[in-house]
């Protein structure tokens, strides 16, 4: 089924978060689409920890404690979230709607769409090992859909951080599983490591210390991988690998879509924070203009301008009044402030 | 002038030239070599991940935890890996020979 709304957004980041509430104000809805799992962008999922000292008003906030602070702001205009999606395409419906279609096959149509795609899609970072490729989604798999087709498998991942750890753990229940890592210290949730280390006493786990450094097809088992550790090379047979070195980001499919690009990045005027295309804007770490500062407050900055002119394409014939939210009783009403 | 060496990944010897203060990530992105360094320097992307001439490994300050975390996520280290934003340049440095690991 197609979703209808005013202004669909590419990423759920800080800058596409507060856009929702600039928008709300001028009675603009929003669905937002994202890669990750969670809101939030880079602050979730970079850097919740560590905190940012630039946020006006705010002398320390932490990367998780701003995007929750962004997410109850934006709450009274019931925002849509469709996570865990990438925005493929986008494609002119009529004079006046867009078409955007997500890699989960979800169509949404939108008067305007809003890039605020930060430096692209958070994916995942593949071992640079040759004809890798050729395994991936048969063999070899970055995250986990179906957990059951690893049943009494030999499985091998690969790893030191919350994901490797908790899919060992979990893992360990239901398949033969191997853990391979750098070093015998992981960077993850105290519990699981200490979990990971209780379930390899007791032999249900077993723990490499290496390194991948070939992928090739496996005379017992479907693949042969081969590390390295003090400059030995070893290998092992198994069913399947599951490497979990966290994510980068890439542009994505933004390059097809015939926008303007400057070094991969969209360019925009600075009054309406438009693309080269009329209808779409874009906001944030994604935009180029002449004096650019990639910076959370810029981005919102971006936000409140873009809404204004989003609301020409919404409400074409209508006068948007310019009002503050101190004193403005229609402004508080929206709010649901009483 | 102070300067730092880098190799790039064809084997290309590069003198950079170097002001203290300034991290090593920073001197080679500033320099136009290809270091992604996504992150900007905040410890959290580990694209500025670099090989230190074993000579000069010593004279450096030792790795904290955060960085070493960090290159966990990164590909094909070795004993003398390092993160590029976790060095800062300083007169001792001068001339210190490094490079860049594989993308
Ligand atoms: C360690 C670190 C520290 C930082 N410290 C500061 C600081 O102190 N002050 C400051 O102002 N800034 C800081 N920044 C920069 C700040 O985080 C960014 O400016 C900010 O996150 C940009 O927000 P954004 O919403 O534009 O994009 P992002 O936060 O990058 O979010 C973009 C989102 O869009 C999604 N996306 C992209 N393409 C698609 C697609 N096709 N389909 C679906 N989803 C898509 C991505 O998955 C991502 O979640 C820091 C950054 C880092 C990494
Ligand atoms: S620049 Fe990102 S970790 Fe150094």
């Amino acid at each position: 089924m197609e979703d209808k709304t005013d202004v669909l957004i590419v990423g759920a980041g800080p800058v596409a978060l507060f856009a929702i509430f600039e928008l709300g104000l001028l009675n603009i809805k929003c669905h937002l689409v994202d890669n990750l799992d969670k809101p939030g962008g880079q602050c979730s999922e970079l850097y919740p920890e560590k905190p940012i000292y630039d946020i006006p008003a705010r002398v320390m906030i932490t990367g998780q404690e701003l995007t929750d602070e962004l997410m109850k702001q934006a709450k009274p205009f019931e925002p849509i979230f469709h996570l865990g999606q990438q925005v493929e395409k986008i494609l002119k419906k009529n004079e006046k709607e867009w078409l955007i279609e997500t890699s989960n096959g979800k169509t949404i149509i939108a008067k305007c769409i809003v890039i605020a795609a930060g430096a692209g899609s958070f994916v995942p970072r593949k071992p640079p090992i040759e004809g890798i490729e050729n395994y991936e989604n048969k063999n070899v798999f970055y995250s986990i859909k179906d957990k059951s087709i690893f049943k009494n498998k030999t499985v091998l991942i690969a790893g030191g951080g919350d994901s490797a750890l908790d899919w060992t753990n979990e893992l360990s229940n239901i398949a033969d599983v191997k853990l391979i890592h750098r070093r015998k210290e992981f960077r993850a949730a105290p519990d699981s490591v200490n979990k990971m280390l209780e379930l390899e006493n007791k032999n249900r786990v077993n723990f490499i210390l290496g390194q991948l450094t070939k992928i090739k097809k496996g005379k017992a088992k479907p693949i042969e991988v081969h590390f390295t550790h003090d400059n030995k090379i070893n290998k092992i047979e198994i069913d399947y690998l599951l490497p979990f070195f966290g994510l980068k980001m890439e542009l994505g499919p933004i390059a097809n879509w015939g926008l303007n690009l400057n070094q991969n990045l969209i360019e925009v005027d600075t009054e309406k924070f438009e693309t080269s295309t009329p209808s779409i804007f874009s906001i944030g770490d994604i935009n180029y203009y002449p004096g650019k500062l990639k910076l959370i407050l810029s981005g919102f900055h971006e936000a409140a301008l873009m809404a204004q002119a989003c609301f020409k394409y919404c409400y074409p014939d209508k006068k948007n009044i310019f009002r503050y939210t101190t004193s403005s009783k229609d402004l508080h009403k929206k709010l649901g402030i009483k | 002038m102070n300067k730092i060496v880098v190799k790039d990944r064809l084997g290309k010897n590069y003198n950079l030239p170097a002001n203290p203060g300034s991290t090593i990530m920073e001197i080679i992105r500033d320099a136009g070599l290809d270091i992604e360094a996504a992150c900007g320097g905040c410890c959290a992307c580990a694209t500025c991940h670099i090989y230190v001439d074993n000579e000069w490994l010593s004279k450096l300050n030792p790795k904290d935890e955060d960085e070493e975390s960090m290159l966990d996520q990164a590909f094909e280290i070795k004993e003398n890996s390092r993160l590029g934003c976790q060095i800062e340049f300083d007169e001792d440095l001068n001339g210190i020979i490094v490079e860049l690991a594989p993308d």
